[in-house]
């Protein structure tokens, strides 16, 4: 138990930043369950009562089914595309190579990441429309013309998804990888172990925690994104996460949108408890 | 052998994969054509254009100072609150520790909306105040986890020394941890930078149409057809947001060795 002057300077000093936590994050969060149960919104002099209409409807609509089915199939083909892509990688980074090079290209590898995503998206938009950057370099290579336009499809999506959220993989697996020891993976191949016994029986159930942390890290805001699929998307690029968008900025319908963005919390919330036990062990 | 150049070759691969639409994007930001076409004529055009685009450089300071105040305020939360977890054991830790994961893991699109309502509701207008708010909340997290990260490395018997000696809490903390935390501080700083800066969903739903942040204007222009001077904007934002994450890993190793 804590003497009394230490217990005043430990709510001193963590009250401002969990009561900032609370106001702006967790009574939203509630608020926005509240607002899912009401017929209007309860302001500028609208009578609003309680419904089950909203959850109703978010549920029983077949749209909102099939989109939701859309968007959780979406994060399952980019993460599966970002593991595929990123393991490998985190495999060279954390065991072939060393010393500076390694920490160079780590960083060049997470620099991305840590840079605006719109932007990002938004440079895929000029390299793959038509006439776009990849357009003219396959046309330029190409002894024949080539219609090469990816703008507006599903393809266009998950690249842009993919290349949002690769760095977390390869971030995840390679702290999971660094921390094998080399004396394995030595004792593995004296015995006689091919590279890809290796890989199969060694460094992958050894790396699972760092693969299933960055799978939940890519899946859940996959599947809840709607800035990618709009600007990569076009017409085709309607989700889950669109139709959300919609009921707040176009629709104005918030009692419909707060039910609909509560379906989505509902879906990350049993995903992220399921990977909770291996999230902390990987942490 | 083969393995070894195969596995450089993918890395090169993905590296290419990551920085190409960039450095394209950047490319394109310099070539005179409006219509992105090629052969490419280098021109300094959009970057002059840009410098007279009221609209552009209202957003832009928007961004700028939105992004300083939020650093100030969720350094000094954010670096008081590990402080906390550092000196002190008690009950509740460990939930309070794990409540710094929801702003972090669920999609900014549903902690957004949720944002949206609940202001509206207790009567904060969609606005500059709203998107602080938010955006506050969003970094303290990330401050919290750097500085704590850099705390790890403190030793207690330094604090316990100096008050053996006479001194008082604030005198401690002022000329023995603060000193020793300043890189950690510096890089949850330029991390809670970032996280406002960059940040373009809650942005989106939080600020006022007429008095947009500059993602937020990125995205309405990119919906409604634009022109090489948003790739000027685009581009100097790129370089603005990976110079401070260059300099915040400096204060902070991403889990490297060393």
């Amino acid at each position: 138990m804590l003497a009394r002057a230490d217990r005043g300077r430990l709510a001193g000093l963590l009250a401002p930043a969990y009561l900032w936590l609370t106001a702006a994050v967790f009574l939203p969060l509630s608020a926005m369950l509240w607002f899912a149960f009401l017929t209007d919104v309860p302001f500028g002099g609208r009578e609003a009562s309680l419904t089950l209409d909203n959850f109703a409807r978010a549920l029983t609509n077949p749209t909102y089914r099939i989109l939701l089915g859309k968007s959780l199939e979406l994060g399952l083909i980019v993460t599966a595309l970002c593991a595929l892509i990123g393991f490998p990688c985190a495999l060279v980074l954390a065991k072939a190579i060393r010393g500076r090079a390694r920490e160079a290209l780590f960083l060049l590898v997470i620099l991305p990441f840590w840079s605006n995503s719109l932007v990002r998206i938004f440079s895929w938009a000029i390299v793959l429309r038509g006439n776009g950057v990849l357009d003219s370099a396959v046309n330029w290579i190409s002894p024949w013309p080539v219609d090469v336009n990816l703008m507006f499809s599903q393809s266009a999506i998950v690249i842009g998804l993919v290349h949002s959220y690769l760095p977390y993989m390869i971030l995840t697996c390679y702290l999971a990888l660094q921390g094998i020891d080399d004396a394995l993976i030595e004792a593995a191949r004296s015995l006689g172990a091919g590279p890809l016994r290796i890989l199969w029986r060694l460094l992958i159930p050894l790396a699972a925690p760092g693969l299933i942390a960055g799978a939940v890290l890519i899946f859940v805001p996959v599947v809840g994104s709607f800035m990618e699929p709009r600007i990569l998307g076009g017409r085709v690029g309607t989700y889950f996460g669109t139709v959300i968008e919609d009921q707040f900025i176009a629709v104005f319908n918030w009692p419909l949108g707060a039910a609909l963005s509560f379906c989505l919390l509902a879906v990350v919330l049993v995903i992220l408890a399921i990977a909770a036990p291996v999230l902390r062990r990987a942490a | 052998m083969t393995l070894r150049i195969a596995g450089r070759l993918w890395l090169a691969l993905v590296l290419f994969f990551l920085y190409a639409p960039i450095l394209a994007m950047a490319a394109m930001s310099f070539n005179a054509s409006p219509f992105y076409q090629l052969p490419f004529t280098f021109s300094t055009e959009w970057y002059v254009k840009l410098a007279g685009n009221a609209e552009i450089l209202a957003a832009s300071w928007q961004s700028v100072w939105i992004a300083v105040v939020v650093t100030v305020i969720a350094t000094v939360l954010g670096t008081a609150a590990s402080l906390a977890f550092f000196r002190y054991k008690f009950p509740g830790k460990r939930l309070l520790q794990a409540l710094l994961f929801p702003p972090i893991a669920i999609p900014w699109l549903i902690t957004g909306t949720a944002m949206l309502i609940f202001f509206f509701a207790i009567g904060i207008p969609r606005g500059a105040p709203a998107v602080i708010v938010g955006h506050v909340a969003l970094a303290v997290p990330y401050v919290i986890v750097v500085v704590s990260a850099r705390l790890a490395g403190f030793d207690p018997l330094l604090e316990e020394a100096a008050r053996s000696l006479g001194a008082t809490q604030w005198t401690i903390t002022r000329r023995v941890t603060l000193p020793f935390l300043a890189p950690g501080v510096i890089a949850g700083g330029l991390f809670a930078f970032a996280v406002s800066f960059d940040q373009f969903v809650v942005s989106y739903f939080l600020a006022e149409p007429g008095d947009m942040t500059l993602p937020v204007l990125i995205y309405t222009a990119i919906r409604k057809g634009f022109t090489p001077e948003i790739n000027a904007i685009s581009t100097i934002i790129i370089v603005v947001s990976m110079l401070v994450m260059l300099l915040a890993a400096r204060g902070f190793r991403f889990g490297g060795d060393r």
